[in-house]
């Protein structure tokens, strides 16, 4: 009955169909704005390059063709590297960065903990100052010296002052006290109550923190930019950074094109050059249905709340 | 009851036991402060780089305590540059620029958003405004490439030539660069700033729209003196923490999108890029960490004055 009168209430509240046609064309509008660019590229890598030469980047392929990823497939080792060790460092990156956040937000979600205050302290001011560029990268090539190693690609991102604030406000918000309380009195040591009763509890702010650091290391092209002059260690963003600058280094890589100049003049370089970033783009999207939900859940929690 | 009674532990157990479950906590900061010591604190020691003239020795302390102390020197030079004003200016300029439009372009979407009748379209709306913001800035600069390209480019092919105007070569030409690296950074936050204020707006509690409809406000009355009011304070922190931030430029936009081309430096160069490009290109050690420091302290205080202000309006909110 009450709900029934709030619903018909909400009706009488709700925009005319004048106003939600406008309201709608404005959001058709703008995403439009947010996905062409995205179009074009997916366009370019499409067309053939002699399409291109004739005609520039347009976003329907005036003569279409699977060159570019044809040629990608075949000749990409440096990129189908670079793709494996964005693969790994994002999948290792992930696991232990999550470890590492997960942990060190517990003790701070506790008001039993009298020394929480200090150490979230320490956490925060890591976001307020820092010793700037120069001493941070001498400490990775003179101190603690893994440049050009896999290692550099993962370690800088480990800990993440952000990612910990809001880990700990799910812990206070979504994890009860008094759960923790009995489990206490059960004789649970603070690690099995971590692992056993808070962990599984607080599985949507695993999922959200777990998303951010994916995101970060797969997006990330700025360690490899400070610290890999290796080849061998360029992740994928990396390689499409050197690859805007010039092409060389697809075919550098594979011997069976420096044979041949006919075969080097004919090269699909502007279309590779885009389907490279397609499929740098490719898991990303794929995955974004699916973590769309956990992703604004874990902002709205952690973010506005917190 | 009386189980519980007698499991109290006695004063002495209970400074053990104490000592147990710290222990226990500590053990899970124990990874977490070993990455912030090397990656964050040890650095701050670096910073007396900044007064010094340096010289590689041996080891990373060993240079730097036995380097020469030159007092400000490094920082004189920095400041007799004249990119050292252009940089700042930059820097502050799009900063103020890129706040005001990443409030008032997301608020007023959140708005709409939560207008709609058809909650499916709002959810796909936000899917897709969202997908910029999972976008690393390599790919933006493709993107912008595309677009941009001085002999393919979208724009310059089927746009400018169509019309048939001389194509611009936009990789060289500073005046259009302040609204192309806007538009590129609102392009990918928007989304992102529009999904929060409309997770903040769906918090708020129906019946006060529904009353207010009963009374005969409009929508945008109710937009008036409801959501924005109710939305002030979210706005206000979010707004104040990137204030605190504005001496931080946001390094992936103003090195990837404008392809650090130099002829664009006079619109594009910001702090970090500069502090960058001074140690990459130039290899003054001396100069970069003058000028990050300076970046460095600066930025502090912005964000302390910014952290004192978010305490006043709610302490709850404040960062420390």
């Amino acid at each position: 009955m009450m709900a029934r009168k709030l619903n018909k209430q909400s009706k009488l509240n709700q925009i005319s169909a004048t106003g939600n046609l406008l309201l709608n064309m404005l959001f058709v509008f703008i995403t439009i704005v947010c996905i062409a660019p995205v179009i074009l590229v997916l366009a370019i890598s499409f067309t053939s390059e002699e399409a291109i030469r004739h005609a520039g980047y347009s976003f329907i392929p005036r003569e279409f063709s699977t060159a570019a990823y044809d040629y990608v497939l075949k000749a990409g080792d440096a990129i189908w590297r670079a793709y494996g060790v964005s693969i790994f460092v994002t999948v290792i990156g992930t696991l232990l960065s999550l470890a590492v956040i997960c942990m060190y937000a517990y003790p701070l979600s506790r008001s039993s903990f009298r020394a929480r205050g200090f150490f979230s302290f320490l956490a925060y001011f890591t976001m307020i100052f820092g010793g700037g560029l120069v001493p941070w990268i001498m400490v990775y090539t003179r101190l603690f010296k893994i440049s050009n190693t896999i290692w550099i690609l993962i370690f800088p991102y480990l800990m993440n002052a952000w990612f910990v604030m809001i880990m700990r406000t799910f812990y206070k918000t979504t994890v009860p006290e008094s759960i923790i309380e009995s489990a206490r009195i059960d004789g649970a040591g603070e690690f099995r109550t971590f692992l056993v009763i808070v962990l599984p509890l607080s599985k949507a702010g695993l999922a959200t923190i777990g998303l951010f650091c994916t995101l970060v290391y797969w997006n990330d092209w700025y360690l490899p930019l400070m610290f890999v002059t290796e080849r061998k260690f360029f992740n994928i963003q990396y390689l499409m950074y050197q690859t805007l600058v010039s092409i060389q280094y697809l075919t550098s890589g594979s011997a069976q094109f420096s044979e041949a100049a006919v075969v080097l003049a004919n090269l699909p370089t502007e279309s590779a050059r885009m389907a490279i970033a397609i499929i740098s783009i490719g898991p990303i999207v794929l995955a974004y249905p699916f973590f769309r939900r956990y992703f604004i859940k874990g902002l709205t929690i952690g973010a506005v709340k917190g | 009851m009386s189980m519980l009674y007698l499991s109290e532990p006695k004063p002495l157990g209970k400074l053990k036991k104490g000592l147990r479950t710290n222990g226990a906590f500590i053990a899970m900061l124990l990874p977490g402060l070993f990455v912030l010591l090397i990656n964050n604190y040890i650095p701050m020691f670096g910073v007396v780089i900044a007064f010094k003239r340096y010289r590689f020795n041996k080891d990373f302390f060993t240079s730097i305590l036995t380097s020469e102390w030159i007092g400000f020197k490094n920082f004189e030079f920095f400041f007799k540059t004249p990119q050292a004003y252009e940089v700042t200016r930059n820097t502050i300029l799009y900063n103020f620029v890129f706040i005001a439009l990443g409030v008032v372009i997301p608020v007023i979407l959140a708005i709409a958003l939560n207008e709609l009748l058809n909650k499916r379209l709002s959810n796909f709306y936000q899917s897709i405004m969202f997908l910029p913001y999972f976008l690393s800035w390599i790919v933006v600069s493709y993107l912008a490439y595309s677009m941009l390209s001085m002999e393919n480019g979208f724009i310059n092919r089927n746009i400018i030539r169509a019309l048939g105007l001389e194509s611009v070569n936009w990789y060289s030409e500073p005046k259009y660069w302040p609204f192309i690296l806007t538009f590129f950074q609102v392009w990918k936050y928007t989304g992102y700033n529009a999904v929060v204020y409309h997770a903040a707006i769906s918090g708020i509690d129906s019946e006060y729209y529904e009353s207010a409809a009963i009374d005969g406000a409009t929508k945008w009355q109710q937009t008036r003196f409801i959501t924005i009011p109710l939305l002030q304070p979210v706005i206000i922190i979010m707004t104040l923490l990137a204030v605190g931030r504005i001496f931080n430029a946001d390094f992936g936009l103003f090195f990837n999108v404008p392809k650090d081309s130099g002829a664009l430096y006079s619109v594009t160069d910001v702090i970090d890029t500069y502090v960058f490009r001074a140690l990459r290109n130039s290899n003054s050690v001396g100069m970069a960490s003058a000028s990050g420091l300076y970046q460095a302290v600066i930025g502090c205080i912005t964000v302390f004055t910014a952290n004192f202000i978010v305490r006043k309006i709610d302490k709850e909110k404040a960062l420390f």
